[in-house]
């Protein structure tokens, strides 16, 4: 190899590497930035000069955060409710999706087509043209103001995609395996508790996390459903929304709370993005 | 009930297999009563006669769906015909069907039009900047070594999964007139770049343009991962020998791309496409917040101006239902398009 190629070579390579690094700091900025906000102190917030890191870091407006100084209820409260509507919400609508799955996967039976172009479609429509109805529906049925009737919406807006994928699933298991099993006497029942259930395992945990991201994010029907005065109902997303409209100066604590809510998720994420990839390309899933 | 069916033998041959491995295939055909089984097996033999299983397992989701999603479209087709507001919901007065009168009211409102025209402006710039950036980056990855790969997906991600209540309130601390790092940058900037002291303490939420180009900006950088990870994943089932032919014919990366790159992934960009305009069109958290929360009313989307039609006093539903039914109807015919997309690419099977 010439010098000369050789050199073109490096350049290229040092080109895409500075590109790929332009990319990454550009696309990581507003996230280190709520970070590194969430630790500043006033003084520095206010300061006309920003800093990119804190130069006095401080913990108060964690503090603040999580006692509830600034809102008059702790962040706890708010977690709880999240986690308790989200865990739900997914445990109920993983099993209704597992058993859509398992009929769209194993059986030929009439509409199984329409059915399934039906999924597509229904993930497609709006919520904020569907919150109306459910509004409504829902007022009537005292369920407004009330952490359950969000636990049924979120199952109810999770399913569609949550079939979808886990019929992906379910189909790739071989057949071979439940036919050998039902030739050694294992009824319908056993064959889908020993043989496809386990198989199909890896892929309710991949659909769970896509339900559980959707409910613990949702804010239409939250910010619909819970009424701003009822505060000790509201969901992570709402609080932080609300937190945000009500202490609109008040940074640090604002960028804390933000931190509190999406780290988690963040963290979460990066732990099992490799088993994300495949699930990222093969179903549509509403962003 | 086994008595019953029992008439009509025979009906398939899995349910007979099934009998006869339970032994009772005679029991069956038989007229008396096959005592040797439980309930629960005479209604196994029952479902699997009649090929019902699969229907049994869709109900809990037909149910919910239906119940939740399906009767809630149907309804707001109901109400965008019907006088439904306060009196109606409270139940003291009766809903009357008004025709379309909902319609005309709203196809007469300036305020309409004007928060149409944003929603279709906003997805006509975000759309081909998504899918360029997101391109470009996917082309990036497969590109770039694995370390740095890594890194730069690993960013990619972090934007992608920021849930959307974060990433507003996150990207209003950047606009921030007071102590928002971008005016500061901004004012920095030399003057011949569009820089200078007038940016210092610009707001960014107090008019339409400024507001959409803050949400632009956010919406590319929440939608590109999505894209370059999907192209990325399209690209690595390109054969590398095509586009080392090309190289050796002379071919230069931007005629590589368009002549063998984007025919062969042409599929997933057509999806990808269609996915981009559905989320872009019907925006609502994102702006929801950044817009100040239905404050000001000519930086409408068509999604937050159906909102508000329903939840600011008075409430219209009947109104609200008309918009939602057309922003939904808008939405449908570009689904459809994606469905076809994805029947062609073999999603449905």
């Amino acid at each position: 190899m010439t010098t000369a190629r050789l050199t073109r070579r490096v350049a290229r390579k040092g080109l895409l590497n500075l590109a790929g690094l332009v990319v990454a700091l550009v696309t990581l900025f507003p996230v280190l930035w709520m970070i590194s906000t969430a630790f500043k102190p006033p003084a520095e917030i206010l300061n006309l000069t920003p800093h990119p890191v804190p130069l006095h870091p401080t913990l108060a407006n964690f503090r603040d955060v999580i006692n509830g100084s600034v809102i008059g209820m702790p962040y706890w409260n708010f977690l709880k409710n999240s986690l308790f509507i989200t865990i739900s919400a997914v445990a109920i609508s993983s099993l209704i999706a597992l058993l859509a799955a398992v009929a769209l996967a194993r059986f030929r039976f009439r509409f199984r087509t329409t059915y399934a172009v039906m999924l597509l479609i229904v993930q497609m429509l709006p919520q904020q043209a569907l919150v109306i109805a459910l509004f409504i529906d829902f007022r009537s049925l005292k369920l407004l103001d009330s952490l359950a009737g969000l636990i049924a919406i979120y199952t109810a807006f999770a399913l569609p995609v949550t079939i979808w994928m886990l019929r992906n699933f379910a189909a790739a298991v071989p057949r071979d395996l439940e036919e050998a099993a039902a030739i050694d006497g294992a009824g319908a029942w056993t064959v889908f508790w020993r043989i496809l259930f386990p198989l199909v395992t890896p892929g309710l945990v991949a659909t769970s996390v896509f339900a559980f991201i959707f409910a613990y994010n949702e804010f239409v029907f939250a910010l619909t459903f819970i009424s701003p005065s009822d505060t000790a109902k509201f969901t992570l997303p709402l609080y932080v929304q609300y937190f945000y409209g009500r202490n609109g100066a008040n940074w640090g604590a604002i960028m804390a709370a933000s931190t509190l809510f999406t780290v988690p998720v963040l963290a979460f994420f990066v732990l099992i993005q490799r088993r994300l990839a495949s699930g990222l390309v093969a179903g549509a899933v509403k962003g | 009930m086994v008595k019953t069916e029992s008439r009509r033998p025979g009906r398939s041959s899995s349910a007979g297999a099934v009998a006869g491995r339970l032994g009772t295939r005679r029991l069956l055909k038989s007229r008396p009563r096959p005592t040797g089984l439980t309930r629960r097996q005479r209604a196994a033999i029952w479902i699997r006669r009649h090929g019902i299983a699969p229907y049994l397992l869709l109900i809990p989701a037909t149910a919910v769906i239906g119940g939740l999603i399906l009767w809630p479209t149907v309804q707001i087709g109901l109400f965008s015909f019907q006088n439904y507001g306060l009196m109606q919901v409270i139940g003291v007065q009766p809903a009357q069907w008004v025709g379309f009168g909902n319609y005309s009211q709203i196809l007469a409102d300036p305020e309409f039009w004007l928060s149409l025209r944003i929603s279709l402006l906003f997805a006509g710039v975000v759309v081909p900047l998504t899918m360029v950036f997101g391109t470009l980056v996917g082309l990036l990855l497969s590109r770039l070594g694995k370390k740095m790969a890594a890194f730069v997906s690993l960013s990619a991600l972090l934007a992608w999964a920021t849930p959307a209540v974060s990433a507003s309130v996150i990207f209003a601390w950047l606009v921030d007139p007071d102590g928002g790092v971008v005016d500061w940058t901004l004012s920095k900037v030399p003057s011949w770049l569009g820089g200078g002291p007038q940016w210092a303490q610009f707001s960014w939420t107090n008019a339409a343009l400024p507001a959409y180009t803050v949400l632009t900006v956010m919406l590319v950088w929440t939608g590109f991962p999505f894209i370059a990870v999907t192209v990325l994943a399209g690209l690595r089932t390109i054969p590398a020998e095509l586009h080392e032919a090309a190289r050796v014919d002379g071919a230069g990366p931007w005629r590589s791309f368009w002549r063998i790159t984007y025919p062969l992934l042409k599929p997933v960009f057509l999806v990808l496409l269609l996915l981009s305009i559905i989320w872009d069109f019907g925006v609502f958290t994102q702006a929801y917040i950044i817009t100040g929360s239905l404050g000001n009313r000519d930086e409408y989307n068509l999604g937050l101006y159906e909102y508000s039609r329903a939840f600011t006093q008075p409430p219209a539903y009947g109104t609200a239902s008309a918009i939602a039914l057309i922003l939904t109807l808008i939405l449908l015919v570009i689904t459809v398009g994606y469905v076809r997309a994805s029947v062609k690419q073999g999603a449905i099977r």
